[in-house]
């Protein structure tokens, strides 16, 4: 709270109204209007709708293909958080430990971030593709049938390793700051203590880099609900069959390809509940950190 | 060799991560045939010229008309821009407003801007976008920007920034009779350069990016951006693609982002760590 303020009533006003006009517009409206429509039914020609209540979202909960799409969706954000997690940590206890080299390979590893994901898709699409791909062809020529266009499961993987490969730089970059933040005394103390380093970075370093890990854990699963839209619509379109169709996604083709708006709003409304209760947790969590 | 380990493994790293890019950089130097057969070569080929110039000038011969690259490109960048430097501009006079002024209808105003932390354009695109048709928006550069501008974050950044500036600089200010305006312009802008340029590395970056909102408002071929352009090429993933201008595409689809990124990397760090506090 400032003390020294300036006078008037009009002109901060008149300051803030931009971006007050821009939210209510394009945020507040749409989402009154995603809750208003998801009670309401359609007929199938559009003409009239009516109020019903609760019963877009018993029948989205009811339907095998939304229940199908929240399995892939765990499955898909678990899979991208834990691989681009993972190797994210592995590549920075390595770029801390060689303290010369940490900037130059910083450097080398921040660059993915700025791709697109949709552009992740088709570079990734170059190496995996069954007939023109580097990898695909190599596995179809050792006598593993490779054709993510034809098997779920192969198509999952692609659209995971596509997905994970953009926010590893991410990552990267968060736990290499909160490893050079961690005292070198507290280690080499443990290291006098005789703590071997595999002993230390579990009992050390980990601990003291969980804010860090579970910040990133939010991040990635927010990154893997929605970010990701374009890496599935590029490389697989849902398919094959609904295999990688996400809740994003079947948001999308619910609203925009079979234009069931009733159906679409109640899935876009259990979405926002999901990224409140996400932002709420990671709120919770950064006022904790206040405190350490 | 305890020492060479974390080097190796740091040097794979760099391989796994730059073998797509190496791949889309070699298959847009050869013909589509020699990509069509399925002989990936590791190689420069002799065909760099015509295959960037067949995407620059017209996106490609393929099946699907696809736009030429120089006008998705600029479309891509006034995009950016736009949504940038729109985001900028609104969040630091409204971050002022809140941080130097008590009005009626403060607390109100500054909890509306916050809660659209909470709704990213991904889970109400269906509603957005019928906004954006019953205010004749569609087809439009305002309807692919002016939705995306609105941004808690980079206010929620400046509000912080602004809090930190010692009272004495308004008081001195207000002393020398400066009236609100010129206090913003003369001592306020100056200081916030730092986060200024911060903010726009990660916000050009946020813009260029965009997939799903300029797949839905925009079907008209001469407002198409790079990234959703370069999608629509790969359609089905047919192998009779003509890959190796598909690959150019993407090269130039990627290259401006990462060139922002490499380069202004200081800014780019800064902006990444603090906007996500």
């Amino acid at each position: 709270m400032r003390k020294t303020i300036f006078k008037g009533t009009a002109l901060p006003l008149l300051l803030i109204a931009p971006q007050l006009l821009i939210t209510c517009i394009f945020f507040l409206w749409p989402a009154g209007a995603a809750i208003w429509q998801s009670l309401l039914q359609e007929d199938p020609w559009g003409m009239s709708s009516q109020f019903v209540g609760l019963r877009n979202f018993t029948e989205v909960l009811a339907e095998p293909e939304w229940r199908g799409a929240a399995y892939n969706t765990l499955i898909f954000s678990t899979s991208v958080a834990v691989l681009a997690m993972g190797t994210a940590l592995f590549l920075a206890v390595q770029a801390d430990k060689s303290i010369r080299g940490a900037n130059l390979y910083r450097t080398l590893l921040i660059w993915p971030y700025a791709v697109a994901p949709a552009v992740a898709a088709v570079l990734w699409l170059f190496l995996f593709h069954p007939s023109i791909g580097l990898v695909g062809r190599a596995l179809n020529q050792a006598g593993i049938a490779w054709d993510y266009k034809l098997n779920g499961n192969q198509a999952m993987l692609l659209v995971i390793i596509a997905a994970a490969w953009k926010q590893v730089s991410y990552n990267f970059i968060f736990f290499l700051a909160g490893l050079q933040s961690i005292p070198r005394s507290v280690l080499e103390a443990a290291a006098i203590d005789g703590a071997r380093p595999v002993r230390r970075f579990w009992t050390i370093i980990l601990p003291l880099l969980s804010p860090t890990a579970f910040f990133l854990l939010v991040v990635n699963l927010v990154y893997a609900f929605f970010d990701t839209f374009g890496v599935i619509h590029a490389l697989t379109g849902g398919g094959p069959g609904k295999a990688t169709e996400t809740l994003i996604y079947k948001v999308y083709v619910e609203g925009v390809q079979n234009v069931n708006l009733g159906s679409s709003s109640a899935q876009s409304v259990i979405l926002m509940v999901l990224v409140i209760a996400l932002t709420a947790v990671q709120f919770r969590f950064i006022e904790r950190k206040v405190h350490y | 060799m305890r020492r060479t380990w974390p080097h190796l493994w740091l040097l794979l790293g760099v391989l796994v991560f730059a073998t797509p890019i190496y791949i889309t950089l070699i298959g847009s130097t050869h013909d589509a045939s020699t990509i069509g057969r399925g002989d990936v070569p590791l190689l420069p080929g002799p065909h760099t010229v015509e295959n960037y110039t067949a995407a620059w000038v017209s996106g490609g011969s393929g099946r699907f008309t696809v736009t030429p690259a120089s006008r998705m490109l600029l479309n891509s960048t006034i995009m950016a821009l736009c949504i940038a430097v729109g985001k900028i501009v609104i969040s630091l006079l409204s971050a002022y407003a809140v941080v130097f002024f008590r009005f009626p209808g403060r607390m109100i105003a500054f909890w509306t801007i916050f809660m659209t932390l909470m709704l990213p354009v991904e889970v109400r695109i269906i509603p957005t976008y019928q906004v954006i048709v019953s205010l004749d928006l569609f087809n439009s550069m305002a309807g692919l920007t002016i939705p995306l501008i609105a941004s808690a974050t980079a206010t929620l950044l400046f509000r912080q920034f602004f809090l930190t500036i010692p009272e004495e600089y308004v008081e001195a200010a207000k002393m020398d009779g400066a009236g609100p305006m010129r206090f913003f312009r003369d001592i306020l802008l100056p200081l916030s350069v730092t986060n200024i340029a911060a903010l726009f590395v990660i916000l050009f970056i946020y813009g260029w990016n965009q997939y799903l909102w300029p797949l839905l408002v925009v079907n008209d071929r001469s407002l198409e951006t790079i990234v959703v352009g370069l999608a629509k090429m790969i359609g089905t993933g047919d192998a009779q693609n003509e890959w190796n201008v598909i690959m150019a595409m993407a090269v130039l689809a990627l290259l401006p982002p990462v060139a922002v990124v490499i380069f202004m990397q200081r800014w780019f760090l800064k902006g990444l760590t603090e906007t996500e506090k």
